[in-house]
């Protein structure tokens, strides 16, 4: 069974039609990447698997169960993380202040946080800074870091490697694929050379709609299928 | 020169100044002392009707123009306990007194934490993300509840009785310091106190912070925001109903268009603090309390414009306001 199926889904933002026909299987385990061009849907797919924009018709389920209409709050207890474009970082609070607030119950582990700071050693020596203060890398290292400080089934991460620069991206690189062995990703990017390297099964949305479906093997394989859904030579 | 500014103390600083200049401006130390401690006593009061709804702006993006139906009901159900506990407010115990007070600013606050959930359920829930329609229903909400309060109580204004232990004056050398406004003002401290150590110390606190500067992403968290609302909504109902009573005692004669009028100040306290900042409201609940009472005594024709000058200054100065959390 898939950790999280999305069956027909569509999605209306006032009066756009935004999301026309989104279906795909994300498995358990691993990177699966969702590609696209700027404005094909990818983001507006995340927030609808969250909640934040409610998908109707079509459904959303994740382990089985109907995630459909829930509340956002409700989707991301049941072990979804989200990690938006935007990083959404809260810049007047410190990072530790923000590492709380990404734990359901305001504390944790010593060993889990020794796992986090594996990651992102940098956080370690910001933790009782401003967010705000931090560059455009370390806020994203933070975002992220907010989603794995607890053990999640499922994170979705939204274009993690925008903005930033070839050496951070490369160290963001190597956390997801440490980070991809104990939690399963959802990774959105139009980076697709950041995006081969880590995904094992993927999907391309194009214009509202997923346009093709397969491995990440075979699609890398394909240039001409890449220049045509992605148009990587233009 | 922000910089610089920030060094010595940043905009914490500009009551002081203001009272600096003042003290220039006025010349006579107890008269200065006089309008200081007035000033301060209306600041706090102000700041206990303004502190919610700045959370409430800040938290929801909700405008609530109906908030200063709190300030009047807290100040008509605080007036209505007083005058029924008579006997208890003229009695030489301050015991009793205090046991009127404790009974009328108690009342007010439970009946504003009451509304305060009625009107979050039946009048903002509906209209969440709709602005125009906040401020219309908010405003006819306001009318209502000053309508209501004309059926209630009359058209005729109320006098507030005081208990006997906050009547009078301190007096040291020229200077007379009432008893009522130093009461009103180490009341609005220790709100203001009590408010400051939930918001910075505290994960409800943490998490009303979070939620001024990014709703969405609490909720992305895992928590419900809209919950946390009803929450905040009917704190800052009770504290707004708080500052009514006060107020109510301050005046000692009120009428049902008290709400009305007080919702200018409010808003421009709101405003100059900037949004969703208790610290903010505090300081722009001081700069209109201050202001109002030097240029009152200063430029008296100029004293019904002071705040709303005020409030352009500062918003030509700082466009977000002196302390805001939403940027």
């Amino acid at each position: 069974m898939s950790l999280l199926s999305l069956n027909a889904m569509k999605t209306d933002i006032e009066q756009y039609h935004v999301l026309h026909d989104v279906t795909f299987d994300v498995p358990e385990g691993g990177v699966f990447v969702l590609l696209g061009r700027n404005g094909a849907g990818k983001s507006t797919t995340l927030r609808s698997i969250m909640g934040l924009w409610s998908p109707s018709p079509g459904s959303v389920t994740f382990r089985g169960k109907d995630i459909t209409g829930m509340h956002t709050a409700d989707i991301a207890r049941l072990g979804i993380a989200y990690v938006p474009e935007n990083m959404g970082i809260f810049g007047g609070l410190t990072v530790e202040e923000n590492m709380i607030l990404a734990t359901q119950n305001g504390s944790f582990s010593k060993s889990r946080l020794e796992f986090v700071y594996g990651i992102f050693p940098a956080l370690e020596r910001f933790w009782d800074k401003p967010a705000g203060s931090l560059s455009g890398g370390q806020k994203q290292m933070l975002s992220v870091a907010r989603a794995i400080i607890e053990k999640r089934e499922l994170i979705l991460i939204d274009e993690p490697t925008k903005g930033l620069a070839p050496s951070i991206v490369d160290a963001m690189a190597g956390a997801f694929a440490e980070i991809s062995a104990e939690t399963t990703i959802l990774l959105v990017e139009q980076n697709f050379h950041f995006a081969r390297r880590l995904g094992r099964e993927m999907a391309v949305i194009d214009d509202g709609r997923v346009v093709h479906r397969g491995s990440m093997e075979a699609f890398v394989a394909d240039t001409e299928l890449q220049d045509r859904l992605l148009s990587l030579s233009a | 020169m922000n910089a610089t500014l920030e060094r010595f103390g940043g905009v914490n600083l500009l009551p002081l100044a203001v009272a600096a200049v003042a003290f220039v401006l006025i010349g006579a130390p107890s008269s200065w002392v006089t309008l200081t401690v007035a000033g301060l006593a209306m600041g706090m009061m102000v700041f206990l009707m303004a502190s919610g709804l700045s959370l409430v702006f800040g938290l929801m993006d909700v405008l609530n123009f109906g908030h200063s139906a709190f300030v009047s009901l807290g100040a008509f159900i605080a007036a209505s306990v007083l005058a029924a506990l008579g006997g208890w407010l003229g009695s030489p115990s301050v015991l009793m007194n205090v046991a009127a007070l404790a009974a009328a600013l108690g009342a007010a606050m439970l009946f504003g934490l009451l509304a305060g959930l009625f009107f979050e359920k039946v009048i903002i829930k509906p209209v969440y993300a709709d602005h125009l329609r906040q401020i219309l229903i908010t405003m006819g909400a306001l009318i209502v509840v000053e309508e209501a309060i004309l059926a209630i109580w009359g058209g005729t204004p109320i006098t507030v009785p005081r208990p006997a232990f906050l009547e009078g004056a301190w007096i040291i050398g020229d200077v007379s310091i009432e008893i009522y406004r130093a009461f009103a003002f180490a009341l609005g401290l220790i709100v203001f106190g009590g408010l400051y150590w939930v918001l910075n110390r505290t994960r409800l606190g943490l998490l009303i912070r979070a939620g001024v500067e990014n709703r969405e992403m609490v909720e992305a968290l895992g928590f419900r925001i809209d919950r946390l609302f009803v929450g905040v909504f009917m704190l800052g109902s009770a504290l707004a109903a708080l500052g009514g009573a006060m107020w109510a005692g301050y005046q000692t004669l009120i009428t049902p268009a008290l709400g009305a009028e007080m919702m200018i100040v409010v808003f421009i306290v709101v405003i100059i603090g900037g949004l969703g900042s208790i610290e903010g409201t505090l300081l722009g609940a001081l700069m209109v309390g201050l202001v109002a009472n030097y240029v009152g005594f200063l430029a008296p024709k100029l004293s019904l414009a002071s705040n709303m000058i005020l409030m352009m200054i500062i918003l030509m100065w700082r466009p977000s306001g002196l302390r805001p959390a939403v940027k």
